[in-house]
């Protein structure tokens, strides 16, 4: 093995070892956990992974993550595209101001919106739904979309826009049929990070919510606190929480690269 | 059709990219604009699609005033300089696209774009993605997609002049078979004189946003009307020089100076700005009309089958251009023979005076 190697692998191991430890966990009883130190899980057991699959408390809790966090990335993305390519294609007074104010929607901290979220929703009577989070979760996604939608469109040359005219295409027919397939890989990438981001967040989504529309996280850590620590059923909950974004990954794995290259993500 | 353009102008931000222009385009024509980057053919070309308003002016097609009317509208087609196509589609499916707009049925879609695949050789490549093709290729296919509609005009934004040198011959060689027949007003955009020379037809010369000169290639060729039409027009650039007019001779410098003869026999006496083109600046005495000048050679260029020289005359760097290789040396002084028959004189305010 060649010295430079040896960074990287040692880099690599310490990004992996919690998650190998969350996993290892998971096949562990609660009583393993807390007896001692094993790398291995001395007694397999899937009863963790029996009881999430089993308990509507708790796959309630990921059919409720996954119904806001794909109803947020739909409403993100659908606003999102006509403003990127308004931003790319046409200047206007201010517009690059309004581009940058955009991205600094995205350094509000979300416990600052909390509580006017709460109350707003509350009194609209949106609280507790899909709906609410989903909204809440557009504050920093549609900033994000836009950001990162603007640098793929703008790759795209202006001359691909006049060639579709002069074909005859009006611009719903040329931005859906022409457009939309031409940027394809930048709104896969879009829509991961769009994912990602509302996947993860736990704050809003916990605030805006209280049976209806639990998130998964939210779940996890109701039942640490009832029940005592069920540290098993709790890494189980955890190992099927990362593997929504592992299998998002897989599926734009090769545009990701493309996105980083454009220096917006 | 007839396309005019009745006093356009374009003005964008406080820039003017088109001063007003008056231009009458017919039917059937290969209309050449001819200009160095920048001058504004591309602004031209916009104007005349449709895709940008001019600020002033109007735009006239049969008689009927079009300027508010949309590209879509206006059934044109339009090949750009970068190989455009759409990425997503097959070359059949990129070529039928302005047919699938315009609703025609399957089978004519199917026939047209077949026949307009076979004209550029693209039969093989149907079903091929833009991305699968080299750049003649993508080219063709974007050449394809304008001529299967059949459109009224047909407008080519310096289309060669991403292609490499062999490609761009041999399309060269094509294009004006492309569209000829139809009826159609051609307006090919370039940069290179050459070109323009090579697809005659008619060229109108643009400089800094106007058209300076007009008319059938070969005849613009011959007889500028101006001096920036015959800068414009000349590759390699025109030789220019300062001359003065008294007693019946012309005055390069206080050693060279000949004779007065045809039209420049009847100008006034006075100063004039001569230019002369490269090609009748030869090392060679040829003719009882030749003048002996002299230079210092400070760039040469072998093309195989040309030679070009670039020499120091005074203050001014002078071109000769002539075929058959010459071994000319960097830093030798020699002489050189322009051919007085061949000069063009203008006026101090740039207009052609003989």
């Amino acid at each position: 093995m060649r010295k430079r190697s040896i960074v990287p692998i040692l880099y690599i191991l310490f990004l992996l070892l919690p998650i190998y430890w969350l996993v290892a966990m998971s096949f562990k009883t609660t009583n393993e956990i807390l007896g001692g130190f094993s790398l291995f899980p001395q007694v397999w057991t899937l009863e963790n992974y029996r009881v999430i699959f089993t308990d509507p408390t708790w796959y309630w809790g990921y059919i409720n993550s996954i119904a806001y966090v794909s109803l947020n990335t739909v409403i993100s993305l659908v606003a999102a595209l006509p403003a990127a390519y308004a931003f790319s294609r046409f200047s206007f007074l201010g517009d690059k101001h309004l581009f940058f104010w955009l991205l600094t929607n995205r350094m509000a901290p979300a416990a600052v919106f909390a509580l006017p979220f709460f109350q707003l929703y509350s009194a609209v009577g949106l609280f507790d739904t899909y709906l609410a989070v989903a909204l809440a979760h557009t504050l920093f996604n549609i900033p994000l979309a836009v950001w990162i939608l603007e640098g793929f469109m703008s790759g795209v040359p202006r001359e691909l826009d006049e060639t579709a005219y002069v074909d005859g295409h009006s611009f719903p027919s040329f931005f859906l049929r022409i457009f939309l397939p031409t940027i394809k890989a930048g709104i896969g990438v879009t829509a991961f990070f769009l994912f990602m981001f509302s996947w993860v967040e736990l704050l809003l989504a916990k605030t805006l919510t209280a049976v209806e529309a639990k998130p998964i996280a939210a779940t996890m850590t109701k039942t640490a606190s009832s029940a005592g620590y069920e540290l098993g059923l709790l890494a189980a909950a955890g190992v099927l929480t990362i593997i929504p974004g592992a299998v998002v990954i897989y599926f734009v794995r090769n545009y990701i690269a493309k996105g980083f290259a454009l220096g917006r993500v | 059709m007839t396309l005019e353009l009745r006093n356009v102008t374009k003005r964008v931000g406080g820039e003017t990219h088109i001063h007003e222009t008056t231009l009458r385009l017919e039917p059937g024509e290969f209309n050449i604009l001819l200009g160095p980057t920048n001058a504004g053919k591309t602004s031209l070309i916009k104007i005349m699609s449709g895709l940008e308003r001019p600020t002033t002016g109007q735009i006239v097609v049969d008689g009927t005033d079009v300027t508010g009317l949309s590209p879509q509208k206006r059934n044109i087609a339009l090949v750009h300089q970068f190989f455009v196509n759409y990425p997503h589609m097959n070359v059949f499916d990129n070529i039928a696209s302005p047919l699938r707009v315009a609703g025609l049925p399957r089978d004519e879609i199917v026939r047209r774009v077949e026949e307009a695949a076979d004209i550029l050789q693209l039969r093989p490549m149907l079903k091929r993605r833009p991305d699968e093709l080299s750049g003649g290729q993508q080219q063709r296919c974007a050449l394809a997609r304008a001529i299967v509609k059949e459109s009224k005009a047909v407008f080519l934004d310096e289309p060669l002049a991403n292609l490499d040198y062999k490609l761009r011959e041999e399309l060269r060689d094509q294009l004006p078979d492309l569209f000829a027949g139809r009826g159609s007003v051609v307006v090919y955009a370039t940069s290179e004189p050459t070109e323009a020379l090579l697809l005659g037809g008619r060229t109108a010369l643009v400089h800094e946003g106007r058209i300076t000169q007009f008319g059938p290639t070969a005849e613009i060729y011959r007889a500028p009307t101006d001096l920036t039409s015959a800068q414009v027009f000349s590759d390699p650039p025109i030789n220019i020089a300062q001359v003065v007019k008294a007693k019946g001779e012309i005055r390069l410098s206080d050693t060279v100076a000949w004779q007065a003869t045809r039209a420049a026999a009847g100008l006034a006496d006075g100063s004039y700005t001569l230019a002369i083109r490269p090609g009748h600046v030869s090392p060679e005495k040829g003719g009882a009309n030749a003048v002996r000048i002299s230079g210092e050679i400070r760039i040469t260029e072998l093309s195989g089958s040309e030679s070009v020289a670039h020499f120091r005359m005074g203050e001014s760097i002078w071109i000769s251009q002539t075929s058959g290789a010459h071994p000319y040396r960097v830093g030798e002084i020699r002489d050189f023979f322009i051919d007085t028959t061949h000069c063009f004189y203008f006026t101090p305010d740039g207009k052609l005076a003989a």
